[in-house]
């Protein structure tokens, strides 16, 4: 991963040396044609990616109404940090963040410690793994909130006999949550593990044999030599999966009939939806675009310790 | 292959019992939504309900499950289905194209910037989607697309651009620079070593990449939900949670739909599973 070793290309320039590279990139007709080869791709993500957001920031300073747009201020933010509906949507998506990242990432190591020892029906295993992954969030979402009805659902029916819930899990909005919580686990936890098997993969079998040496036992080799090794391929796995879990829109839109707000159904709405809420939901678009940065910031400051530690 | 030893038969039983439990999970609810697609309304209704199918139900159609005739015959489905090839294709041949491109000065050019235009690509994908869809939309507007295909496209593009170059990236990489070499030698300029020699050489990798990069847009419902007004354009990941609005008690129908669209996916995933698991996976291993 190169997220966290690359500096970013004001940093690399101070320096002479920096300018007189660039000068000799374009002096090479090689190194000239590398930049034209990358360059339809940089422009894509200029004009897709990089001025929207700079455009969606302008607009949460503004009212929009029908396509006119006045300068608002901060009354949009006002307005959101403040609405009762917000509020939900934060601690829903927070919840669901917290729980399903967590849940994933537990299990996850689990499965992949067993695929990783290796045994007959390993590579079947591991294509299973991935069919969930394949599946889209929505139609996973409606396949589960099948197993959930009162109607022939299975989850329901269980649910019910264990004593884990007293009515339709689907009518309450707390079970709603934690039931799309458990589709989430379902469809990524096989990713997850792949994941970290493929960080597993790349440990060398001689540094547990070292270990073994040592007297260590089975728990001290997990802690001592696998954790640390690991760490890249699990704060890679943990960064994807939070911030992809941050952003949940399909999963809650489809499980819900859109009554279980997160932070993207709240931004949804507004967009999509209501006439007047436009710039609302653009505003709670921008926090989410914030708070992603912060979470990644977060993670990759995380790697970068552990690479600077390990040398 | 066979692993380490077991220290005892406990833990063996111990082992596969969980693997067992893994398997069993993650295709459990496959197999139950496919039960649902095929069994009578009443045997739906049942207070406990069955684990293995006992009632087919056949009745609109001989020798086809009622679920699926009522899917099949629903013109919007039909029609979202057609929708969801055209934009996952033309999503595939575009980010193809780019990011092939990109990909192979990535993994061939050593230019200064190399690594920060890397960088940069593997950013989109953690980039929240939501957090453009209002701009887009008020452009989309200005530009007359909105409710088009080329609405979703566009975004779609930018977001499968990453997973598009960081596969060929990791095939680029393993194929030897050799013969591209020997090509410059005999004359040849950094293009036609590029695709006389490198895409040729890596077609299977391509495949695999433009089948992925297809899931990928083929799984999309942020942009489709937002930007296809209408059943003319959307795709079926926005028409299957109507689906469950129109057919609210009809779950057979509902399943049916679900079952439609994730078989294909469940096929080329086990077809493909090796280099699925190697793309995937190269770029956290590094």
């Amino acid at each position: 991963m190169s997220v966290a070793s690359d500096a970013r290309p004001g940093e690399r320039g101070s320096g002479d040396g920096f300018f007189a590279r660039l000068r000799g990139d374009f002096a090479n007709s090689e190194r000239r044609t590398g930049y034209t080869m990358v360059s339809p791709s940089l422009l894509l993500i200029l004009v897709i990616g990089a001025w929207p957001v700079i455009y969606a920031i302008w607009l949460s300073f503004q009212r929009v109404i029908a396509q006119e747009t006045s300068f608002a201020g901060l009354d949009n933010y006002a307005t959101m940090f403040s609405d009762p509906r917000f509020h939900s949507a934060v601690i829903n998506t927070s919840i669901f963040t917290v729980l399903s990242v967590a849940l994933e990432f537990v299990l996850g190591v689990g499965i992949a410690l067993a695929i990783n020892r290796g045994f007959r029906g390993q590579g079947a295993t591991r294509a299973i793994a991935l069919i969930p992954w394949a599946f889209p969030t929505v139609v996973s979402a409606i396949m589960w909130r099948l197993m959930y009805q009162q109607t022939g659902g299975i989850m329901q029916y269980i649910a019910e006999k264990i004593q884990l819930v007293s009515g339709p899990i689907l009518a309450s909005e707390q079970a709603t949550l934690f039931a799309a919580v458990f589709v989430d686990v379902w469809k990524t936890t096989p990713f997850v593990a792949l994941l970290l098997l493929a960080g597993l993969q790349v440990i060398p079998g001689d540094v547990y044999e070292a270990a073994r040496v040592d007297g260590a036992n089975a728990l001290q080799q997990f802690k001592s030599v696998t954790l640390p090794l690991l760490k890249p391929a699990i704060v890679v796995a943990l960064l994807f999966r939070t911030l992809d879990a941050w952003r949940v829109f399909d999963l809650f839109w489809a499980m819900s009939d859109r009554t279980v707000e997160s932070l993207s159904t709240y931004v949804f709405k507004g967009v999509r939806i209501s006439q007047t809420e436009f710039s609302l939901g653009d505003a709670a678009a921008v926090f989410i675009f914030v708070t992603s940065l912060v979470i990644a910031a977060f993670f990759i400051r995380g790697l970068g310790s552990q690479s600077a530690g390990e040398g | 292959m066979s692993g380490k030893s077991f220290e005892s038969p406990w833990q063996r039983i111990a082992f596969f019992t969980l693997i067992a439990l893994f398997i069993v999970m993650t295709l459990f609810p496959m197999l139950y939504v496919l039960k649902i697609s095929v069994v009578t309304p009443e045997e739906l209704g049942r207070a406990i309900p069955t684990l293995w199918p006992r009632d087919f139900d056949t009745t609109r159609a001989p020798y086809f499950f009622t679920a699926y005739e009522t899917v099949f015959s629903d013109p919007i489905f039909k029609q979202a289905l057609v929708n969801s090839v055209v934009v996952a294709g033309i999503t595939t041949v575009i980010c193809l194209i780019v990011g092939s491109v990109a990909a192979y000065a990535l993994a061939r050019i050593n230019f200064v910037f190399r690594s920060s235009v890397q960088s940069l690509i593997l950013a989109i994908s953690f980039f929240p989607a939501v957090a453009i869809i209002a701009p887009l939309f008020l452009q989309f507007q200005t530009f007359g697309i909105i409710g088009t295909y080329w609405a979703m496209i566009i975004p779609d593009i930018l977001f499968a651009l990453p997973l598009t170059v960081f596969l060929l990236l990791a095939y680029f990489r393993e194929l030897p620079a050799g013969l591209e070499e020997a090509a410059k030698v005999d004359g040849a300029n950094i293009w036609q070593a590029f695709y006389k020699i490198t895409i040729p050489l890596s077609a299977p990798g391509v495949v695999t990449t433009g089948m992925l990069t297809f899931i990928f847009a083929w799984n999309e419902f942020l942009f489709a939900n937002t930007f296809a007004l209408d059943e003319t354009t959307q795709p079926v990941t926005v028409v299957i949670p109507q689906f469950a609005t129109t057919y609210t008690t009809d779950f057979g129908a509902q399943a049916a739909a679900a079952v439609v669209v994730t078989a294909p996916l469940v096929a080329l995933v086990l077809i493909f599973q090796r280099r699925i698991v190697s793309g995937l996976t190269a770029g956290a291993a590094k």
